[in-house]
This record gives C-alpha cells, sequence and structure tokens, in this order.
C-alpha cells in the first residue's frame, strides 16, 4: 500500500500515544469501532475550567492509517474548545492524511472518536 | 546486515545460482536453444536430449518414471490439468469430486469451475489443526466419487497431511487420487511407488527453479487418462500441447537434481533455524503457533500475535519480507480463507505472519527477524486498546463494540 509520507511519519512517530485516569473529572473517553472491523480507537481529552481542550492521548488497534488518524486528531484538537473540536469532519483529516480511498473509513472513524469523547465529557458534566 | 530481509520462501524462490547457470546454456545461438520436437536435425535432438535428461531428474526426486512426468507452465496449470481432465475423462462414472477447504486457490477455483458445469463438490473442513482425517475423507466418499484432491504441503501453515493413508483409500475404494505438492518438493520425502497417488503437482519456482515451469505426474500403473486442457502439436503425449521451453525445463530438472541431493542437509539445518526464530518469540504474551505442531515442515511457520493489527504488523515489520494472513494490505478486507477454516477468529487471522525460511536464510537474519518482530509488538501493544483491556482482564467478547 503506497501512503503519504504523513500517513507513514504519524504511524513511526505516534503524537499523543497513552491514556488518562478515566475517572479524573475533566477527562473524557471515546471509544469506536469493533476488532472484527479491524479498528478500535479510544480518545480521551483533558479539558479545562473554560471549556477548552487541554490535552488529548489515544490508543490505537489497527492499520497504519488508523493510527495516523488518530495520533492526528489527538494534535488538532489541543487548544479547541469543545465546540470547535466538534467541527473536526473526517473529510478534514483524510485531506491532511492524503488517505488512499479503501482507508477513507478510518478518518470516519477519527471523527467518531472525537465526537464520542465530546459527548461522554458532556453526560459526565450533566449537559 | 542486507534489509529487508526475505523470509517468504513459500512465495517464489530465488533460483540457485547453480540452475541459472545451467538455464543460460539453452537460450542464445552458442547454446542448445533448439525445438524439441525438431526431428529433423541435431538442434532439435539436442533439445530433446537436454529435455529427456531434465524429466529424468525430476522423476528420480519423486521415485517415479520418467514416463509419468508431464510439463506444464506451473502448479496451478497441473491442478487445473489433473483435475478438470480426471474429471471430464471419468464424468460418465460419476460427477462427484471432493477436495479441502485450505485448498490453494488454484485447486479450490478449479473445483468451483467444475461446479459451474455441473459437478458436485464436497469441501470438507479440516481439524483446527489444519489436518484432514480419514474418517472424515470416508463420510464423504459416495458411489459416484471420481476424483480426491488434497495437497501435501499447505502453504500457508505448513501441516503435511497423511497422503500415504487417504492414497491407500482412494485406491481401495477406485477413485483417483491427486496431490497438489507445490509445496512438498524437496521439503519432504516423496515415493511414488510406495505412495498411491494417481497425480502429483509439481512448480519449479518453489524450489530453487525458474518460475513458468511445472510438472504433473500421471500414473501408468494403473493408468490414469486425462482429458486434455490444451490442444495443439500433440506434445506430452497429447496431455499438453505446445512448444516445450527447454532452458526452463533443463532448469526444473537441475533443481530438483539438487533438491534430491541436499534436500536432507538442508531440512535440518532450516530445522534448527524454525527452532530458533520459534524460541526468539515464545515468551511474548498471547503469541500461537497455527496449525499441527508434529505434521508440519520447518520451512513455513505461521504465527498468529494477538491484540495487535495485521497490516500494522506488516508496517512495522517492514524490513523483513514476510507474508501476512491479513489481506488488509489488498482491496479486499478479507482475512485469510484458510486460517479462518481453521476456525481461527477474523481479528486473530488477521494479525498472523507467516514466516517461511529457505536455502539462503542465516542464522543472523534470523536473530535480527527476533529482534524486530519483539520491537513491533511492544510498539504495536503499547498503542492498542485492545492489549489494554486484555491486560485488566476484559473479555473483549462481552464488550458493546460500535461498530461501524
Amino acid at each position: 500500500m503506497a501512503y503519504s509520507n504523513k500517513v507513514i511519519d504519524h504511524y513511526e512517530n505516534p503524537r499523543n500515544v497513552g491514556s488518562f485516569d478515566k475517572d479524573d473529572a475533566s477527562v473524557a473517553t471515546g471509544m469506536v469501532g469493533a476488532p472484527a472491523c479491524g479498528d478500535v480507537m479510544k480518545l480521551q481529552i483533558k479539558v479545562n475550567a473554560e471549556g477548552i481542550i487541554e490535552d488529548a492521548k489515544f490508543k490505537t488497534y489497527g492499520c497504519g492509517s488508523a493510527i495516523a488518524s488518530s495520533s492526528l486528531v489527538t494534535e488538532w484538537v489541543k487548544g479547541k474548545s469543545l465546540a470547535e473540536a466538534q467541527q473536526i469532519s473526517n473529510t478534514d483529516i483524510a485531506q491532511e492524511l492524503a488517505l488512499p480511498p479503501v482507508k477513507i473509513h478510518c478518518s470516519i472513524l477519527a471523527e467518531d472518536a472525537i465526537k464520542a469523547a465530546i459527548a461522554d465529557y458532556k453526560q459526565k458534566h450533566g449537559g | 546486515m542486507k534489509l529487508p530481509i526475505y523470509l517468504d520462501y513459500a512465495a517464489t524462490t530465488p533460483v540457485d545460482a547453480r540452475v541459472a547457470e545451467k538455464m543460460m546454456q539453452f537460450l542464445t545461438m552458442d547454446g542448445e536453444f533448439g525445438n524439441p520436437a525438431s526431428r529433423s536435425h541435431r538442434f532439435g535432438w539436442q533439445a530433446e536430449e537436454a529435455v529427456e535428461i531434465a524429466r529424468s531428474q525430476i522423476a528420480e526426486l519423486i521415485n517415479a518414471d520418467p514416463r509419468e512426468i508431464v510439463f506444464t507452465s506451473g502448479a496451478t496449470e497441473s491442478n487445473n490439468l489433473a483435475i478438470k481432465g480426471a474429471a471430464d475423462f471419468y464424468r460418465k462414472k460419476g460427477k462427484h469430486l471432493i477436495t479441502v477447504k485450505t485448498e490453494h486457490k488454484a485447486t479450490l477455483d478449479t473445483m468451483r469451475q467444475l461446479e459451474r458445469e455441473g459437478y458436485e463438490v464436497t469441501y470438507l473442513e479440516p481439524q483446527t489443526d489444519g489436518l484432514v482425517t480419514i474418517a472424515m475423507l470416508e463420510a464423504a466418499i459416495r458411489p459416484d466419487t471420481t476424483v480426491v484432491s488434497v495437497m501435501f504441503v499447505n502453504n500457508e501453515i505448513g501441516v503435511v497431511q497423511d497422503i500415504a493413508a487417504i492414497g491407500e483409500l482412494c485406491r481401495s475404494k477406485g477413485i483417483i487420487f491427486h496431490v497438489d505438492s507445490a509445496q512438498a518438493a524437496g521439503k519432504v520425502d516423496i515415493d511414488l511407488q510406495t505412495l498411491k497417488v494417481d497425480l502429483m503437482s509439481f512448480s519449479a519456482h518453489k524450489a530453487y527453479g525458474p518460475k513458468g515451469i511445472g510438472a504433473l505426474f500421471v500414473r501408468r500403473k494403473p493408468r490414469i487418462r486425462l482429458e486434455a486442457q490444451m490442444h495443439g502439436g500433440g506434445h506430452e503425449r497429447g496431455m499438453r500441447s505446445g512448444t516445450l521451453p527447454t532452458h526452463q525445463i533443463v532448469a526444473m530438472g537441475e533443481a530438483f537434481r539438487l533438491a534430491k541431493l541436499e534436500m536432507h542437509d538442508e531440512i535440518q539445518r532450516i530445522t534448527v533455524l524454525r527452532d530458533r526464530l520459534l524460541n526468539g518469540v515464545k515468551d511474548i504474551e498471547q503469541v500461537f503457533l497455527n496449525g499441527n505442531r508434529e505434521h508440519r515442515v520447518p520451512h513455513i511457520t505461521n504465527i498468529s500475535f494477538n491484540y495487535v493489527e495485521g497490516e500494522s504488523l506488516i508496517m512495522a515489520l517492514k524490513d523483513i519480507a514476510v507474508s501476512s494472513g491479513s489481506a488488509c494490505t489488498s482491496a479486499s478486507l478479507e482475512p485469510s480463507y484458510v486460517l479462518r477454516a481453521l476456525g481461527m477468529s477474523d481479528e486473530l487471522a488477521h494479525s498472523s505472519i507467516r514466516f517461511s525460511i529457505g536455502r539462503y536464510t542465516t542464522e543472523a537474519q534470523i536473530d535480527h527477524t527476533i529482534k524486530i518482530v519483539h520491537q513491533a509488538i511492544e510498539k504495536l501493544r503499547a498503542m492498542s486498546p485492545l492489549w489494554d483491556m486484555f491486560k485488566d482482564g476484559v473479555d473483549l467478547n462481552t464488550v458493546a463494540w460500535v461498530a461501524h
């Protein structure tokens, strides 16, 4: 598979791999995908009192572009408000990484992971 | 060390330098370039003699009569000729065929084609160790069964079927028995004086010969008849027309001659390397060796690494040339049908790697491979949420996944 240099770079040097304590009130978790489909993404965000995403971490079981997509979104969400992060779309991710057509679902999964994390935060904070 | 390290000998082998040297003598004006079918001059006679020597060399490796060897373009064509040829010839006797789900596509797709032509095919499901039993076969045989096709050595997991016992059963029932030996030549002893096999397919490029040449063994006693699938000048006693490619045939003969001379030493050497590889990775958690442990060749080792995904594993192993049980790298997302037929989950099949060791594999290459595998698994599991869940004791089958 001919991947773009950006995918290779994110795959070889993934940004923000890891986990936060999920019981921390400022932390929210989104986990999407299924092992049988070949990819599972876990995205965690740490949100401050002003509603800004201060930090993000991910763990991904999946192909090179799934790992690259999740690595990229952890960089993108940092410093954004929840409303801004909600706007990140799969087409932005696919475009930035120049994903081949058969790998577009990885970018969709990454978008879903952000939305799931934001939903988790809102649920935790009653809102 | 020169990278990447080639550990995909089951896909194809390099041509042995001694074989290439021999092959080159049958191409140019200065060499023996003649058409073996030319009866009227010495160019033809010399080429014919070279072909007949090669035919004997191939026959010697498998203890057969040279007159039982028919040259083809490779094992795919041999499988087609054997199965279609025998099914066609004996169709008045019956139209039921039996094979195994883990066969090579050259057998399975040939069977599918025969189904479209009105034959009935039973696909045996092997045990989880990849072997078929005599009881399974016995239960599938019907009065109208004409051909049974079972491969000697499986190309993905390296298990060796009990060809001797299957042969006895088929012979006792008067059923023609075809064996795909593409992966077996030079890897296991083949004695066609004792094995009750009627048809056997071979390929040169899995045994340090060139691509594009193979052979089909067609038994003379009892005589097996085939309907030709390729028509023309009546070469190969009418079973396979087409000008014989002298240089490729000579090369295949030389490759099989060397195999007979060196295979026992080679098997020992490769067994040592295989054991070294297995010992090197056995301490990694959640690693599984696929296929029966005793009935296998040392050349092919198939290992599943749980909780890492196949394509990312192949990317992490970019310095070693191996095959994946995952077809993720192609357009289809289906995992290996062979591993699925063993009852393996999609996830585990996706994260399976075939390491195939050969004539030029060194100890240093195996050691480097072990190191790279450790690094890759460590890196990918550190990144894998499934590995975390496994470590936390979560049963992944009980998780409500958000499938997409």
